[in-house]
């Protein structure tokens, strides 16, 4: 028992060095440090505390305190932690095959936060994503904005907005994969019409709501499917749509216009084809960059180029790992094939990053390396861009939450006996039967 | 106008058209700053020259001369064409439609009679993708998922018709020891992994038989032709190998069970937990034709590494580096990516692209013809203004027998 009592003991002073070392400033020098809304700096420092950006500059640029905590990271490389705006990592499960329009299912309900999917994500140097449901729906439910935390529940991944809610768009989908037996639509504009009318529903909802002017007898019995719509149109849940071909991403937008919600298109591989009418209609886009065109009728003009010219367009873009569809740990590959293809190396690098955070209203609290942002950031050994560059280390809020030197974490990181998971992930239109069996 | 406001993919179809069928002249040279012979050393500043189809010299620029009227090509970095040691490419096609995917057919689980020459489009348009970033060899043909799926084929990546582009039919006979060659289906068998190797065994045993009886058979007494059993025999002659695509180590184990039982030119496709069993592979002397490298750590593969290609290379086993299959996104992968990956995850620069080179035509047993730059080999050359492996390089231009068929930085 004595025994038990000292390691206990030991326990309780652990935890407490470790919590003193939150407190201490964490200086971080000598990296070429890419912050991503300025230039990229040779010989720089970072400086973090409290799980917050407390400084960033060249080296000599910033004083540092005598207690600081110092990280020798000469000839590495750090960078935000990568946002990944279109993720289906932790075995997610959202609407059913029962109906083609759930917007009362969310996500997070669903999540295994022990599956192997978020430790591949860490080790690709991912600190934030958005968690969907698939796309084989018009609407299969509200998506969830995690951090990659170190957690026991799905709650401890949240991010909160200013009332403390769970932060989370809406996810939807047009094109052929929500095109299936009743009661799923058979045409296009069956689809569109199902989910005008659905939108139509919403609206009578909230006239009903106003109506009763604060009269809880007067209310309507609660609808947590349309509260979620009506969250939709009230702008605070963005529409995450899974878009391909030119005229599918063209009645989004009509969609989006005539409803008034926020949309960011999601994949969208005919998106060169109306990148200029995108840009008139100023909605962002998150690319999904496949190594091949096809794979689906809808994808067969999916082109390398098409981050380039929505850059040029100036359509604000981001890319997003559609993790299971492209490795979370590869994820720099898809905005280096973009660079390859023409996309600026700075359009890049805020593809991966800031975009992908403002895609999410989280444009002001990560993202970038900029005082009083979020302490999520990575070190990597080379060019981000490049495909010998590698994630070493991977920070959230302050915390080291991957290490390539741990040898479980790179386990992941590499792959390995062990490394896989017994959860299958749900697609509509995956055939796991004949992939990789 | 959308092809004005974004002309490359239709343009690209074009102009390969117009190149493809104008492959009068086989005679070109091209020049390189680092030459990639995988027959010795890289040659700084060298020169690959091609007449008639055929590389006639090969060395430094200094010492080799280009006959006079040659069109001269330059460019950073120059490889042997590349080759992608499996895939489905032109039996599976882009759309992913009923229509256009005949790399497996159901309605039997042992089916070797099957030909890939019956079934592979030359027009395919993923042929002509993976030929823009410098392959101009692949292994093709039927695709995992059953027991024995038919046969496959070698082809170069251009031609007009399957018999332009063929380099060797049968190239293998394809069979599959994992769980995609399991039957679901009550009373549907193989239902099991012990019944997989039981129906294969007995397939060679009544093989072994047949060609028994035509052997001691009189001539004007000779059994009807069995198309089935007489590929099955080729493979018991070792005139066709047998590739079995396992990932599981227990499958690999398999495999090689049935390899040693009937004396089979064995090939391990996939072999995602072959670094469990590098010293029985190497002892069994079989090469490996390894999965693509960024294949999804999903079902049998759900162990896979990055770094098996340098286990397996590092243990002197043969390893090739395939494109695959893959039954949604992306619908061909390119080899020159995943040897990339491999590169960045253990092996040297040399051996990622000796998976995709020289390693798989000797696997294949094409080396005499294609796989490096030496003279009297095919004019094969892929050209890139950096290394090949980076994200950002390009591929800007692929030759096949001197004709030029892909020109522009992709």
């Amino acid at each position: 028992m004595r025994i038990q009592a000292v390691l206990f003991g030991l326990g309780i002073m652990l935890l407490a060095s470790s919590a003193a070392a939150q407190e201490i400033a964490q200086a971080f020098v000598g990296a070429h440090i890419i912050p991503i809304d300025g230039e990229e700096i040779d010989n720089g420092v970072l400086v973090v505390q409290h799980g917050k950006i407390k400084a960033v500059g060249p080296a000599g640029s910033i004083p540092l305190a005598s207690d600081v905590q110092v990280h020798d990271v000469a000839g590495k490389l750090i960078m935000p932690g990568l946002i990944c705006t279109h993720n289906h990592i932790g075995g997610m499960g959202g609407a059913d095959s029962s109906a083609p329009i759930q917007p009362d299912v969310r996500i997070y309900d669903s999540l295994n936060i022990h599956d192997s999917g978020f430790k591949r994500a860490l080790a690709g140097g991912l600190t934030a994503m958005n968690i969907m449901p698939g796309s084989g729906h018009l609407l299969s439910g509200q998506t969830v904005y995690v951090k990659l935390r170190k957690a026991d529940t799905i709650e401890d991944m949240f991010i909160l907005d200013t009332k403390g809610q769970p932060m989370g768009g809406m996810k939807m989908a047009n094109g052929t994969n929500s095109r299936r037996d009743a009661p799923f639509p058979g045409t296009r504009a069956k689809s569109a019409f199902l989910v005008r009318e659905q939108y139509v529903k919403a609206l009578a909802y909230r006239e009903k709501i106003e109506r009763a002017s604060g009269d809880a007898k007067k209310m309507p019995e609660r609808d947590i499917g349309l509260e979620a719509l009506l969250e939709v149109m009230d702008g605070k849940r963005i529409v995450h749509h899974h878009t391909h071909r030119a005229d599918d991403i063209l009645t989004v937008i009509r969609l989006s216009k005539e409803f008034g919600f926020r949309v960011v298109l999601h994949h969208i591989s005919e998106g060169w084809k109306v990148a200029e009418e995108i840009a008139k209609a100023g909605v962002p886009c998150s690319v999904i960059m496949i190594d091949s065109p096809g794979g689906k009728l809808e994808a067969s003009y999916l082109a390398f180029e098409t981050g380039a010219v929505l850059e040029k367009a100036g359509v604000k873009m981001a890319y997003h790992t559609d993790d299971w569809i492209t490795d979370s740990r590869l994820f720099f590959r898809s905005a280096a094939l973009g660079a390859r293809a023409g996309l600026s190396r700075a359009g890049a690098l805020r593809s991966l990053t800031l975009s992908g955070a403002e895609m999410l209203d989280l444009g002001d609290r990560i993202g970038s390396l900029e005082a009083g942002k979020d302490a999520d950031f990575i070190i990597m050994s080379g060019d981000p861009l490049s495909v010998y560059g590698k994630v070493l280390q991977t920070w959230i809020e302050g915390q080291k939450v991957f290490d390539r030197g741990d040898s479980k974490d790179r386990l992941y990181a590499v792959g390995g006996y062990g490394a896989g998971d017994e959860q299958e992930p749900y697609f509509c239109c995956f055939d796991q039967e004949g992939e990789n069996n | 106008m959308n092809a004005i406001r974004f002309p490359q993919p239709a343009v690209m179809m074009f102009c390969v058209g117009l190149i493809c069928s104008s492959t009068a002249s086989a005679q070109v040279a091209i020049t390189g700053k680092t030459v990639h012979t995988m027959s010795g050393p890289a040659i700084a500043n060298g020169v690959v020259v091609i007449q008639n189809g055929k590389i006639t010299a090969v060395g430094p620029a200094d010492q080799t001369a280009i006959p006079a009227g040659l069109k001269v090509l330059e460019a950073e970095v120059v490889t042997p064409g590349l080759i992608d040691a499996r895939s489905v490419v032109g039996l599976s096609g882009i759309f992913n439609i009923k229509h256009d995917q005949d790399q497996l057919e159901r309605s039997s689980p042992m089916q070797p009679e099957l030909r890939a020459i019956d079934a592979y489009n030359p027009h395919e348009k993923l042929i002509e993708w993976i030929r823009s970033f410098g392959v101009t060899t692949v292994h093709t043909g039927h695709a995992p998922g059953e027991l024995i799926s038919g046969q496959t084929i070698i082809v170069k990546t251009t031609g007009n018709t399957v018999e332009d582009a063929l380099i060797k039919s049968p190239a293998a006979v394809a069979a599959t020891l994992s769980s995609s060659a399991r039957k679901r289906d009550k009373g549907k068998s193989p239902g099991t992994r012990g019944k997989m190797m039981a129906m294969l065994r007995q397939e060679f045993i009544k093989a072994d038989a047949y060609r028994e009886k035509l052997a001691n058979a009189e001539p004007d007494k000779q059994p009807e032709r069995n198309l089935h059993y007489e590929i099955l025999i080729d493979v018991l002659d070792k005139n066709v190998p047998l590739t079995v695509t396992a990932h599981r180590a227990q499958d690999i184990a398999s495999a090689l069970r049935l390899a040693k039982e009937f004396d089979l030119d064995l090939i391990l496709d996939g072999g995602a937990e072959a670094y469990l069993l590098a010293d029985k592979i190497k002892a069994a002397g079989v090469p490996v034709i390894l999965h693509a490298t960024m294949i999804r750590p999903v079902g049998d593969a759900k162990n896979l590494s990055f770094e098996t290609a340098s286990h397996l290379v590092q243990a002197g086993i043969p390893v090739a580096i395939q494109g695959g299959y893959e039954s949604y996104v992306p619908k061909v992968r390119v080899v020159l990516f995943e040897a990339g990956i491999a590169a960045a995850n253990g092996l040297t620069f040399d051996q990622a692209l000796a998976t995709i080179t020289i390693q798989a035509a000797r696997i294949l047993g094409i080396d005499a013809k294609v796989g490096s730059l030496e003279v009297g080999k095919d004019g094969d050359v892929a050209l890139y203004d950096g290394d090949p492996f980076e994200y950002t390089s390009h591929c800007i231009g692929t030759v096949i027998e001197g004709a030029v068929v892909h020109d522009h930085p992709r």
